[in-house]
């Protein structure tokens, strides 16, 4: 009885978050273009919370150390890329190597696309992952990263011009329709990543990555397990770099070098590696403090004088001191392992009045 | 029944196990014992699937086992509970409990009352994470998770390992409170004395060869077992 209680009291909780976000967004989306800075981090904020809770399926769930995101997103970018660009437009986009025939007419929904991008993203993960997955910690990040570098140039090879318009990249990307749209499928997809992390699936990952051995001896198949973490967690880094293009409105390989995966492997360490929230936060804090520090970047006079060190780049030393400080105090993440509850929550406030 | 014959496996250039028979009997408690590196864990990771045999032939009521992947092992009936336990450390003991019915699909609520009956003091601590319970409860852990699979046969390997006499005492109630309910057990162990008293059969491993077999009782007043494995005088 009591337990049903608590349960109605967080459930309900839940919904009144779930609408006070809603009713946020409604008003940002309003007059979009006032708000359009705030939607613009929202939006980019939530593509790479996707991303990021895919990578700490894989690294933080699984234990398995691998650094593909970006080859991933690369994948996904150029195939939502093309697949959503006006049929009318292709012409001028490549005007340089011609669009290839049988690709030149299809043209597919967003959400269609994204599913088509995932799917690619999956066979191709589990088509690497069978000589790959057999590698452990370090040289499957080597590996996975490899990977990585080899599919973003593939997408900028002259040779596939007539498919990825090799160094032009693609641009007119149909962006978003409305703030709702690119909130609502990166939560689609968090929701289910956590579904599963939740389901027995979720647990044998967390055996693999505890205790191999004991986890083969309760009869886990090691391999398809570290396969099916790698295709689920690969299908959503895709969808990600396909959100990514619609984002920008257009897709190049440079984007997604090296340093991207570097970006979001932050967003999970800082947020706690096996957290999902901890993987959300870590991506809003990210993107968003990388922009709210922008104040840092101009020059200040008080009267004649100049403030000191405040100069263009002088953002990014600070951002990388708070960042210090943050691993420094909290190594384990913001959130550790731990998942956002409302008990929690109002734990940490009970905490803090005891203590006072 | 389980029957192991003529089994040899190779680490790299090693011989650890050379040319092992023997049948452990449904319902009976059957123990290998041995001193350090004479191939009794080898011997019970050949049989889960864990390690490759080179030769021979392990068989389950009549069916082949070897060239199996271990989920299929355990599906088809054998568990092992590992030497120094290896529970999930993270994961509460419920967690602990539900991965080992990982190759099921059922109702688990009817086991987990069996495994609470067993181990009233993991029910108390379901919600505690494994990592933080005694030597004593993990060791019950492994056992409650291994019996989840629903085994027809639990091996176990060195239950008694780094715990204290009064538990170890408790784990060997257990085993054979197990064994009752009809589980077959093989059992490793360095704790002669222990095993021996507890077994229906009983097998001396030595450097990877099987070199005296009896019932439990027999081998306990056996002069040479008595001097290399009970501390006792020749």
């Amino acid at each position: 009885m009591q337990k049903n209680k608590k349960i109605s009291k967080n459930f309900i909780l839940t919904v009144i978050a779930i609408a006070v976000l809603i009713a946020i967004l409604g008003f940002l989306q309003a007059d979009s273009i006032n708000y359009s800075y705030a939607i613009t981090i929202i939006e980019r904020s939530c593509i790479y919370a996707v991303a990021a809770v895919s990578m700490n399926l894989m690294i933080g769930f699984a234990g398995q150390f691998s650094l593909g995101t970006a080859g991933f997103m690369c994948l996904g970018a150029y195939v939502a890329g093309i697949l959503t660009m006006p049929v009318e437009i292709r012409d001028q986009v490549y005007y340089l190597y011609g669009m290839a025939g049988w690709l030149h007419d299809i043209r597919l929904p967003l959400i269609a696309a994204l599913l088509v991008a995932g799917i690619i993203g999956a066979a191709l993960a589990a088509l690497v992952g069978w000589p790959v997955l057999r590698l452990k910690s370090d040289y499957l990040a080597i590996a996975t990263l490899g990977f990585s570098e080899i599919v973003r140039a593939i997408c900028g090879w002259d040779g596939l011009g007539s498919i990825t318009n090799a160094s032009y990249g693609l641009s007119n990307i149909p962006a978003f329709k409305n703030v709702f749209e690119a909130v609502g499928i990166c939560a689609a997809c968090i929701i289910v990543m956590l579904l599963m992390i939740h389901s027995s699936y979720g647990r044998a990952f967390r055996a693999i990555r505890d205790n191999d051995v004991a986890a083969e001896a309760m009869g886990i198949n090691l391999f398809h397990t570290k396969q099916l973490a790698f295709v689920v967690s690969s299908f959503f880094a895709t969808v990600s770099g396909g959100l990514l293009a619609v984002f920008l409105r257009s897709a190049t390989s440079s984007t997604f070098t090296v340093a991207l995966t570097y970006n979001i492997l932050l967003m999970v360490v800082l947020g706690g590696i096996g957290s999902v929230t901890g993987s959300v936060v870590g991506a809003f804090l990210i993107t968003g403090g990388q922009e709210w520090l922008r104040f840092l970047d101009q020059t200040y006079y008080i009267g004649n004088f100049q403030i000191p060190l405040l100069r263009t780049g002088f953002r990014m030393v600070v951002f990388s001191l708070l960042l210090m400080i943050v691993v420094l105090f909290w190594n384990r993440g913001l959130m550790g392992s731990k998942e956002f509850s409302w008990d929690g929550l109002f734990g940490i406030f009970k905490r803090r009045r005891k203590t006072k | 029944m389980l029957k192991i014959s003529h089994l040899h496996v190779n680490y790299g250039g090693i011989k650890a196990v050379r040319d092992v028979s023997f049948d452990v009997p449904d319902g009976e408690i059957c123990t290998l014992i041995g001193s350090n590196g004479a191939g009794k864990s080898t011997t019970l990771r050949t049989i889960i699937g864990l390690e490759k045999a080179a030769s021979g032939s392990i068989t389950l009521d009549g069916s082949e086992l070897i060239g199996l992947q271990t989920n299929q092992i355990v599906t088809n009936g054998i568990t092992l509970v590992p030497e120094g336990r290896h529970v999930f450390p993270d994961m509460t003991v419920l967690e602990n409990l539900k991965i080992g019915s990982y190759m099921r699909k059922e109702d688990l609520q009817e086991d987990l009352n069996w495994i609470y009956d067993l181990f009233p003091r993991l029910k108390e601590r379901s919600w505690q994470a494994a990592g933080t319970l005694s030597g004593g409860e993990q060791q019950m852990l492994a056992v409650g998770r291994a019996l989840m699979s629903k085994p027809k046969i639990l091996m176990m390997d060195e239950p008694s390992l780094g715990l204290a006499p009064i538990i170890v005492q408790g784990i060997f109630d257990i085993i054979k409170e197990i064994n009752k309910q009809g589980v077959t057990i093989l059992l490793i162990e360095q704790n002669a004395n222990m095993a021996l008293r507890i077994a229906h059969s009983a097998y001396v491993m030595e450097t990877g060869e099987l070199t005296l077999s009896g019932t439990g009782a027999e081998l306990l007043k056996n002069d040479a077992i008595k001097a290399a494995y009970l501390g006792g005088k020749k």
